[in-house]
C-alpha cells in the first residue's frame, strides 16, 4: 500500500515546460510514476513529452482528476504556485525548490487553513528531494533505483542523507515502503510529525527511520507523538554533532537557537521517548536491521 | 543577512521607533562634527561591527567634548574588536556611530523571531535589559514575557499593551511603548527580517521610550525582493572565506580543525563531519558543494579548501544520485587537473555508477586514498593525522 503516493496516483508537474521540471518530468515517468500533465501558464493547449500543458492547476485538474503535483518553479513564485495547488483541490504538492522565503511559507500555510481537514492539501518540501514509494512511483528528484521495494518507512530533511539511508537498506537486503524528504527549510509544509502517523497507520511498514539534524522543534515533537500514539518502532539520526551553535549549516533550518536543538540534546530527549538512535550515519542500515530482528 | 546598528536603527525609526541622535562617521574629524551637530554635552562613540557585547570589548565609548569624540574615534577606526561573539580573529572597525548619550532611568529588552512550533512571530520581552538574552534566559527566566503574534492579522494593539504594562512601564508611557513593539513587528514582517532586537530599550529621565542599541538579521532567500536591505551588506564583516564561497554559490563554515570537507548535500556535509568527530578528528570546515555535485562546484570547492591553510586532509564524500559517480569522477579528475593539492586526499564515491567512479579514479594521475563508507573515509582521513 506505502503511504501518500502508489502506482495509480494521478501526478501533473507545475513547471512543466522549464528545463528542471522537463529533466525530472521525464525521470519520473521512466520510474513508472503517472505523470498525467502539467502546468505553465501561457503555455495552454501544447503538449510536452506527449502529455498535455495547461494554463492553470484548476484546469489541469478538471481535465485529468490528478491528486498530486510536484512545484519546479523559482522560489520567487513557488508560494503563488503552492496556494494555487491547495485551491484546485491537488492532495499532495512537493515543492522541491530551495530558496523560498520564510514569510512566504507562512503565508502558504495561513492561506490552507481555509480548508477544511478533509479538503485540506499536504504540502511536502520545500527544499527537498521529495517521496518515492519504491516500485511504484516517484513524486521527487531521488535516484529511484537506490530504493529497494519493502517495508521500512523514511522521513529525512537531507536529501542526500536519506539517500544515504537507502543505499545502506539496500545493501542489507532490507526495502522501503515509502521514502519522504520534508526539506532543510525552516518553516516546512509537513513535519516529521505529520508523516510518521500515516506510517503507523500503513499496513505495509513495520519500522520508520527518521532522519533529522540541528535545529527547530519537530524531531522531538516527532518523538513524542511515536511515544504517545505508536507501536511501529521508530529508529532516528541526528545529523550536526559538530555543528557550532548559532550557525546556519547549508540548510536554512539547520541552526541552534534554542534548548533542545542541537544533536546532543535532541539524542538524548528522543532516547526518553523510546526512539532507538543511530549512534553515527554510516550504521542507519544496521541500526534499523537490529531493531526489526527484535520484532 | 546581519546589518549594522546604525543601519538598524534607521530603518526602525521609520517604523516609529525613537531612536536617539547620532550620525556615522568615517574620521576622527568627521566625528567630531558629527558631535557638534548632535548637540549637547555628552555623546556615546560606538564600534560599527556585526556583533553583540561591544561595550565589554572596548567598542563602546562615553566622551565629555567633541574632542574626546575625535581621540575616542581615532583610537577604534581600523581596529579589530574582539569580543564573545566574534571569535579570536576578531572584526574590523571602518565605521564609527557618534550618538547623544542618554541618561538611563529603566531598561528593557525586546526581541522578535521566528517560532517555529507555532509558525509564527513571537514577542519576548524582559525587564532586565542590556543582558544578552541568552544570560536572561538563564538567570532571570521569570522576567521573560512571551507573545505569540497572528501573522495572518498581524500584531494587534492590545498584544503590545499586555507586554507594556507586563514590563511595568508608567501608564503614561503606555501607548508610546506599545507603538515602538508594534513598529519592530511591522519593520520585521514588512522587510523580510527573520530577528529584531532592541537591547536595551530605555526610559530616558526626560521619560521618553528609546531604542539604544538594536539589531536586525534578514532571510537570505528573501533579498531578491528587499534591494534596500541588499545594499547595506557589509562583507568586511563576514569571514573572508564565507564570503569567496558564498559568491561562487557555495555553502561554507569555516571552523577550527584541520580535516578539510568537500560533500554535496547539507545532511550529508554535517553527517561526514560527525564521523570526522566520532572518528578522533575536527572538521575544518563545512561544505556543501549542492546535491548535484557538478564539476564546475568541484573545482570551486578544492580551489576554496585548498587555500585554507589549517587543513592537513582533505576528506571528499559524494553520493551521486541522478548525477552519476562516473560523472562526479571525471569532476574530480578535472579539477586536481588545474589545482595542486599538497595535503592527502581521502575519497568516497557512492550511489548510481560507484564502480564506473571509482575506476575513472583508480586509472587517474590523482594520488589518494580510496574509502568505502562513510566510517571508512572518516577513519582513514583520522589516520593519516595520527
Amino acid at each position: 500500500m506505502a503511504v501518500i503516493i502508489d502506482k495509480n496516483t494521478k501526478i501533473i508537474i507545475q513547471g512543466f515546460t522549464g528545463k528542471m521540471g522537463t529533466f525530472h518530468a521525464d525521470e519520473m515517468i521512466k520510474y513508472g510514476s503517472n505523470v498525467v500533465g502539467g502546468v505553465t501558464p501561457g503555455k495552454g493547449g501544447t503538449k510536452h513529452l506527449n502529455l498535455p500543458v495547461f494554463n492553470t492547476v484548476k484546469e489541469a485538474v478538471d481535465s485529468t482528476n490528478a491528486t498530486a503535483s510536484i512545484l519546479f518553479v523559482p522560489p520567487a513564485f513557488a508560494a503563488d504556485s503552492a496556494m494555487e495547488a491547495a485551491d484546485a483541490g491537488i492532495r499532495t504538492c512537493v515543492a522541491i525548490v530551495d530558496g523560498i522565503p520564510s514569510h512566504d511559507m507562512i503565508k502558504i500555510k495561513r492561506y490552507m487553513r481555509r480548508y477544511s481537514k478533509s479538503e485540506k492539501m499536504s504540502l511536502v518540501g520545500p527544499n527537498c528531494a521529495g517521496i518515492i514509494s519504491p516500485g511504484k512511483s516517484m513524486l521527487g528528484i531521488m535516484p529511484g533505483h537506490i530504493y529497494k521495494e519493502g517495508r521500512v518507512g523514511i522521513i529525512s530533511r537531507s536529501g542526500t542523507l536519506g539517500y544515504e539511508a537507502a543505499q545502506q537498506l539496500k545493501d542489507l537486503n532490507i526495502g522501503i515502503s515509502t521514502s519522504v524528504g520534508i526539506g532543510g527549510d525552516p518553516i516546512n509544509g509537513s513535519s516529521f510529525k505529520d508523516i510518521i502517523g500515516k506510517f503507523e497507520e500503513d499496513d505495509e511498514t513495520d519500522a520508520v527511520l527518521m532522519i533529522g539534524e540541528i535545529g527547530g522543534p519537530q524531531e522531538v515533537a516527532a518523538g513524542e507523538f511515536a511515544k504517545q500514539n505508536m507501536k511501529k518502532p521508530v529508529i532516528a539520526y541526528i545529523a550536526g554533532l559538530t555543528a557550532p551553535k548559532g550557525r546556519v549549516m547549508g540548510h536554512a533550518g539547520a541552526i541552534v537557537s534554542a534548548y533542545g536543538e542541537s544533536a546532543v540534546e535532541k539524542v538524548e530527549i528522543l532516547k526518553e521517548f523510546g526512539v532507538t538512535i543511530s549512534k553515527n550515519p554510516s550504521v542507519m542500515g544496521e541500526t534499523v536491521k537490529d531493531v526489526l530482528s527484535r520484532k | 543577512m546581519d546589518i549594522h546598528e546604525y543601519q538598524a536603527k534607521k530603518l526602525l525609526a521609520d517604523f516609529g521607533v525613537i531612536i536617539p541622535r547620532g550620525g556615522i562617521a568615517y574620521s576622527p574629524e568627521n566625528a567630531e562634527n558629527k558631535a557638534r551637530e548632535i548637540g549637547g554635552s555628552k555623546w556615546v562613540v560606538k564600534a560599527q561591527i556585526h556583533s553583540g557585547a561591544r561595550g565589554k570589548a572596548g567598542g563602546i565609548i562615553l566622551c565629555n567634548s567633541p574632542l574626546e569624540v575625535a581621540q575616542a574615534t581615532d583610537k577604534l577606526l581600523g581596529k579589530k574588536l574582539v569580543t564573545n561573539q566574534t571569535g579570536p580573529q576578531g572584526k574590523i572597525v571602518n565605521r564609527i556611530y557618534v550618538e547623544e548619550a542618554t541618561d538611563i532611568e529603566r531598561e528593557f529588552y525586546l526581541g522578535l523571531v521566528f517560532d517555529r512550533s507555532s509558525e509564527s512571530i513571537m514577542v519576548v520581552a524582559s525587564t532586565e535589559g542590556g543582558m544578552s538574552v541568552e544570560e536572561i534566559s538563564k538567570e532571570k527566566p521569570e522576567s521573560i514575557i512571551r507573545s505569540k503574534i497572528e501573522v495572518a492579522v498581524g500584531m494587534q494593539k492590545f498584544q503590545a499593551r499586555e507586554i507594556a504594562f507586563g514590563l511595568g512601564v508608567a501608564p503614561e508611557l503606555i501607548n508610546r511603548t506599545a507603538d515602538t513593539i508594534i513598529g519592530c513587528y511591522r519593520a520585521f514582517s514588512e522587510l523580510d527580517a527573520t530577528m529584531v532586537e532592541i537591547n536595551p530599550l530605555a526610559v530616558s529621565g526626560q521619560g521618553q521610550i528609546l531604542a539604544l542599541d538594536c539589531k536586525m538579521s534578514f532571510d537570505n532567500n528573501a533579498l531578491f525582493r528587499r534591494n534596500q536591505i541588499s545594499e547595506l551588506r557589509d562583507k568586511t564583516q563576514e569571514n573572508p572565506s564565507e564570503v569567496y564561497a558564498s559568491d561562487r554559490g557555495l555553502n561554507y563554515v569555516s571552523l577550527d580543525g584541520n580535516i578539510g570537507n568537500i560533500i554535496n548535500g547539507a545532511g550529508l556535509a554535517m553527517a561526514s563531519m560527525d564521523m570526522i568527530k566520532l572518528a578522533g578528528g575536527e572538521p575544518a570546515n563545512f561544505l556543501d558543494v549542492g546535491g548535484g555535485a557538478t564539476p564546475e562546484k568541484i573545482v570551486k570547492a578544492f580551489k576554496l579548501i585548498s587555500m585554507d591553510e589549517k587543513v592537513k586532509v582533505i576528506l571528499v564524500n559524494i553520493f551521486a544520485g541522478i548525477n552519476r559517480c562516473d560523472w562526479v569522477a571525471e569532476g574530480i579528475v578535472q579539477a586536481l587537473d588545474k589545482i595542486e593539492i599538497k595535503v592527502p586526499l581521502v575519497i568516497r564515491l557512492a550511489g548510481t555508477n560507484v564502480d564506473k567512479g571509482n575506476k575513472i579514479l583508480r586509472e587517474s594521475k590523482i594520488k589518494y586514498i580510496e574509502a568505502n563508507s562513510l566510517e571508512d573515509a572518516a577513519n582513514k582521513a583520522v589516520k593519516i593525522l595520527k
